[in-house]
């Protein structure tokens, strides 16, 4: 068993984020996801001898953006090195990477947890080329190579040993992927391979200085499949040390399936990647111009509305932290206010009903047809009285399916609210007649029986009187 | 510095190349002669000096983010030694 008491955990992430590009990182091929197996190739990302890669100068500024966000400091100047493997992903048996001079150093991000504010550090962000993709066939004898994703850029984002949890990890990667949406640098898509996650994760007595050995963790492919695999291993490493044994240091595949991590190999065929600058890439200077001319494309990062989101409009930290993990999520809660003034209100509808709707759904904002206006203006019905916060639910329904603006859906259905004392009345003073028995009980102290007359009011106008009318004019009507 | 018949071996074993014990012994002479060699460099002082990544005065070449055509999928396959379904088919390399 891993006691929490008993152990400490520490873990650092490398996490790889697909930039979206419209072409590869040295050639002009596309980088389009699904099209047929080799068609988005050419001689340079085949890795053809005497062919000569150019760098895509949108692929670097989305790498400084994303490490501008992420705090780090931008290099002055920056190159490229040869990674050598032999793999089959890789056709030139070398990987175009970055060695000592990554684009950006010694970053932070702050996570939430509990409650609780906590600053990661962020070792590096550096910018490499994308790997080809295995199919393996023929019971396992042979394997299909399909290159269209070589040479697609990725950033690779390498976090400090700072995390102490496998909730922190996945915080971290939340946190990770708002920002690069924010950035617009990337889709951030983990079931679609533009953002993976590999783990690196020791335990240690809390009396123990030193880290202790680690595993490394691949194969997730879900934020939560990189909280459970942390958490087997937390498991895993303590039942060893308990029972005197030692952790050995490995790569470890996680089984989703299972839910176990299982030896992929071991440290003693590690490969030496002989690092050596690329001779076909000259350096990069980046002078401060560029460097401030990219920080200005940056937007107003989660943080930062989540922190006007709870000063200014008075939001739950809780909601505030939901709304704006998500860019299009807190551009649409903004959309609504230019047509209300009740921030809260829009915060609740978003929160229960939208977010209910979507996850019930598995969809996502853009999946639908509701607008931020559209749920701005219809709670603006609701403060002028035209709709009730029930007629409000009916409203919701038809834009969420239709998109239609609420004044018209109000208007078609004949939802407009009634007001009129007089009309209200005429239905109470029938309820009241047809239910003799609950009138006696109301009379005789029970107070929940008004609620059933209201209900049958309600029913009666198909949920159009105005509630608070209805509550006033029968509790009037019983006190007679 | 001098190489062993291990550092032989290794790098052997990272290029993929299976060598001979006759073939281990003469790269080991050879190898160890190219190092002294270059030895001589370390006769320089050099602690002032940028290492050299490349010898030309230019920096910052790049192109445009712009889509050009693809080789066709027959080209890119051409020197496959064998494929199927429009892929290069290998041998399976597992971990």
């Amino acid at each position: 068993m891993f006691e929490p008491n008993k152990y400490e955990t520490v873990v650092g992430l490398e996490v790889h984020v697909e930039l979206h590009t419209k072409s590869k990182i040295f050639c002009g091929c596309s980088t389009s996801f699904g099209a047929p197996p080799n068609s988005h190739t050419c001689p340079v990302c085949l890795g053809h001898p005497g062919v000569l890669p150019v760098l895509n100068r949108q692929a670097l500024e989305f790498a400084m953006k994303a490490a501008m966000a992420l705090n780090c400091q931008i290099a002055d100047v920056s190159k490229f090195d040869r990674k050598n493997y032999f793999y089959p992903d890789s056709p030139k048996a070398y990987q175009i990477s970055q060695f000592d001079k990554p684009v950006g150093e010694h970053g932070w991000i702050d996570i939430e947890v509990n409650g609780r504010t906590k600053r990661i550090g962020i070792t590096r962000l550096h910018l490499e080329e994308d790997a080809g993709k295995l199919t393996h066939i023929d019971g396992g004898f042979g394997s299909l190579v399909d290159f269209n994703r070589v040479g697609t850029p990725l950033v690779e984002i390498v976090s400090e040993p700072d995390i102490r949890s496998p909730e922190e990890a996945k915080a971290y990667l939340e946190k990770l992927k708002a920002i690069m949406l924010y950035c617009d640098v990337s889709d951030v898509k983990m079931e679609e391979g533009s953002l993976r996650c590999d783990a690196n994760i020791s335990i240690r007595p809390y009396d123990q200085e030193q880290f202790g050995t680690r595993a490394e963790l691949k194969n997730m492919n879900s934020f939560r499949g990189v909280q459970r695999g942390l958490e087997y291993e937390e498991m895993r490493q303590a039942d060893i040390l308990d029972s005197g044994g030692k952790v050995v240091q490995e790569t470890r595949r996680w089984d989703e399936t299972q839910g176990k991590t299982f030896t992929m190999r071991s440290k003693e065929e590690a490969h030496d990647y002989r690092y050596f600058p690329d001779p076909d890439l000259v350096q990069i200077h980046i002078d401060d111009e560029w460097k401030a001319r990219v920080r200005a494309s940056i937007p107003e990062l989660p943080d930062a509305r989540k922190a006007r989101y709870t000063a200014e409009f008075g939001l739950p930290s809780y909601d505030a932290e939901v709304i704006t993990a998500s860019k299009k999520l807190a551009d649409f809660f903004e959309e609504s206010l230019q047509y209300t003034k009740d921030a809260k209100s829009v915060s609740n509808w978003i929160m229960g009903d939208l977010l209910g709707y979507l996850n019930a759904g598995g969809l996502e904002l853009e999946d639908i047809k509701l607008t931020g206006q559209g749920l701005g203006e219809m709670i603006g019905l609701m403060e002028k009285g035209t709709i009730s916060s029930k007629i409000a639910k009916t409203v919701f329904k038809e834009m969420l399916e239709t998109g239609k603006r609420p004044q018209q859906i109000v208007e078609e259905q004949g939802l407009v609210q009634i007001s009129d004392e007089g009309a209200i009345a005429e239905v109470v003073d029938r309820i009241v007649s047809a239910n003799p028995q609950s009138v006696e009980d109301f009379k005789a102290g029970k107070e929940k029986a008004i609620g059933f007359l209201v209900g049958q009011v309600m029913k009666e106008t198909k949920g159009k009187a105005n509630p608070a009318l209805v509550n006033k004019l029968l509790l009037a009507r019983l006190n007679q | 510095m001098s190489i062993t018949r291990t550092d032989v071996e290794h790098v052997a074993n990272l290029a993929r190349l299976e060598l001979s014990e006759q073939e281990k012994e003469q790269f080991e002479g050879q190898l160890n002669a190219i190092l002294k060699y270059a030895e001589k460099l370390n006769e320089l002082q050099t602690d002032d000096v940028e290492p050299t990544t490349h010898v030309l005065p230019v920096y910052n070449v790049m192109r445009d983010d712009a889509i050009r055509e693809s080789v066709s999928n027959e080209t890119a396959l051409r020197n496959a030694p064998e494929d199927e379904d429009g892929q290069f088919k290998v041998p399976a390399v597992l971990e």
